[in-house]
């Protein structure tokens, strides 16, 4: 067992770990807690499977921000009485049935597919010409951020050029969301009550 | 191939989709189906960048997670405003007091 499995079974098992615990978990403070962990384990799976950019934006957008955003949340609509709502036992043992049975499902499709046999498959119809279909990446790729960003504006030195980049989905998801955020501004304002001005 | 294999990061991802869909059916606190919804996107997050990494497919995966984690951002801005005026309407949080609009 060398150090990448042994961080890798470390990190799985804070990422299941947590999101259990967020699912357990009744108070609403310690679930936003769990799911930092989850979060983050997360974070250090994607640099473990070498995406560097991906593993930041992560740590920064989700760890940083959403979470942030959330325990927000919990404090601004928390009386302490109502911080517990509990679920009924009954509920709770169904909705473990169900999911361990989701679980079971997606397991077994996991791993009977053959992945190695459909890759070749794959790469044999969607290869471009001129680069040469390659399988697996190999471990010591990452350094992704400047194919990211060349990605981003249009330009693929991945495929070398032959396949189309992202610029329209960028352009589209950066006004979504500045629409995005300006309407949760809006809706989030304080109101006035129709009831005090009349 | 090498030390990880694809299975075994498919199945994390499926472990944070299950626990992320009954966190979204049995909370009845609303906040923690907002937590619900952030474990499902994470799942697919894992499972585009692992595809990513293991397959042929490049920088796609990598991207597509970009995009996620953007939409998973403005969702849970829009979810969170939607979340306070539900408190200020009802004084709770607890998505089982928003029945009126059942028929």
């Amino acid at each position: 067992m060398n150090i990448e499995q042994l961080l890798f079974a470390l990190f799985a098992l804070a990422t299941c770990g947590g999101a259990i615990s967020v699912v357990i978990c009744q108070n609403v403070v310690r679930m936003a807690f769990s799911l930092i962990i989850c979060l983050a384990s997360v974070s250090a799976l994607f640099f473990l499977l070498s995406a560097d950019f991906v593993g930041a934006t992560q740590l920064m957008v989700y760890v940083g921000g959403t979470i942030v955003l959330l325990i927000f949340g919990v404090m601004l609509t928390s009386s302490s009485t109502l911080l517990q709502i509990r679920t009924s036992p009954a509920e709770g043992f169904l909705a473990a049935g169900i999911g361990v049975l989701f679980l079971s499902v997606f397991s077994f499709t996991v791993w009977s597919v053959d992945w190695d046999r459909n890759e070749a498959k794959l790469a044999g119809v969607t290869a471009v010409e001129g680069v040469a279909p390659q399988g697996y990446n190999e471990a010591s790729s990452g350094n992704t951020v400047r194919p990211l960003a060349m990605s981003f504006v249009g330009l693929r030195p991945d495929k070398a050029g032959k396949a189309p980049g992202y610029l329209l989905p960028f352009e589209i998801v950066s006004v979504h969301l500045l629409v995005v955020l300006v309407g949760a501004a809006y809706l989030a304002r304080t109101k006035r009550r129709v009831s005090a001005e009349s | 191939m090498d030390a990880i294999g694809l299975n075994y990061v498919l199945a994390i991802g499926a472990v944070l989709f299950v626990c992320g869909v009954i966190c979204m059916t049995t909370k009845r606190n609303g906040i923690g189906v907002l937590m619900g919804v952030e474990l499902v996107l994470n799942g697919a997050n894992l499972n585009f960048v692992a595809f990513a990494r293991y397959s042929s497919m490049g920088l796609d995966g990598h991207v597509i997670s970009l995009f996620v984690i953007v939409l998973a951002a403005a969702e849970a801005a829009v979810a969170l405003a939607i979340a306070l005026n539900f408190y200020n309407n009802h004084l709770t949080i607890d998505v089982d007091r928003g029945d009126e609009l059942r028929g």
